[in-house]
């Protein structure tokens, strides 16, 4: 392109102006190398909001978030309302399953409500677990924690539910809120709701 | 040949998803670097899952992928080495 337009007494750019927009450019490339290093060797982030607390729901976030943290990935798993179940030590450990509002069941809606048939379902699927070798949700918390992941129950839930600090294993964050939770989540790679 | 060189195994025999890849990953961190791991697993999982585990991290790297059957069983063996 043509550079009479510019053409003038200040056409020629002085030494000082050259040299100042080198060490503009400079700045620029170190810049964006840094950004660079970080996106490409930064540890990525995941965060899983866990809020189902039946037994067939406790497993994809656990599974999940046990499997980012072995691919070298920061995870953190707010648990809320009913997913706090997952983290409350005795409660994990009898986890329930209905039939009733799944068509997938091989039990008809009428019958899946009685009384007892909930216990029913339940076993059913815990026999199935163990037949299968699949893992229980005490060994994937357990592995969960190991890995560093951060299982977290939600503050407020936990009041709510009335439960209590203790009531929950071992490494587990309490005292964390939606605010915390969503911070996480702006600067995290892999957001999910369970 | 990669069986001979393998420093270190992993039995994750009987062991269902996720375990494989992460028993995998914890004994990985603990093999030097130029050393090789093998796993023993029985879940057919375990070759993609350990496949896509090791394509996804930087320093493993994936020398070989056996299927064998022991005593009736299908075993699935493989071979992962620490790059330098």
């Amino acid at each position: 392109m043509s550079t009479d337009a510019t053409a003038g007494s200040d056409a020629d750019p002085s030494t000082d102006d050259l040299a100042e927009l080198q060490a503009q450019v400079e700045a620029l490339e170190t810049e964006l190398a840094d950004l660079r290093s970080d996106v490409e060797n930064g540890p990525k982030k995941m965060v899983i909001i866990a809020t189902k607390g039946t037994l067939d729901m406790a497993y994809p976030p656990l599974i999940l978030a046990s499997t980012a943290a072995a691919f070298g990935y920061d995870v953190t798993v707010f648990h809320t309302f009913w997913g706090l179940e997952i983290l409350h030590e005795d409660n994990s450990k009898n986890l329930q399953l209905s039939s009733v509002g799944n068509p997938n069941m091989p039990v008809p809606n009428a019958i899946a409500a009685l009384p007892g048939m909930d216990r029913v379902t339940t076993r059913m699927m815990r026999n199935k677990i163990a037949d299968n070798e699949v893992a229980s949700v005490e060994e994937l918390i357990d592995v969960s924690l190991e890995s560093g992941v951060d299982l977290q129950a939600c503050q407020m839930t936990i009041d709510l539910l009335g439960y209590d600090e203790a009531d929950f294993y071992d490494g587990v964050t309490t005292g964390v809120g939606a605010a915390s939770a969503f911070q996480e989540m702006v600067e995290a790679d892999i957001q999910l709701l369970v | 040949m990669s069986t001979e060189t393998a420093s270190e195994t992993v039995d994750v025999k009987g062991q269902n998803c996720p375990m494989p890849v992460i028993k995998t990953k914890g004994a990985f961190d603990d093999v030097p670097a130029g050393e090789t791991l093998e796993v023993v697993a029985t879940d057919s999982g375990s070759l993609s899952d350990i496949k896509g585990w090791a394509e996804s991290t930087a320093d493993a790297e994936l020398l070989d992928q056996q299927e064998t059957t022991e005593g009736g069983e299908d075993v699935y063996k493989h071979y992962i080495k620490k790059v330098e």
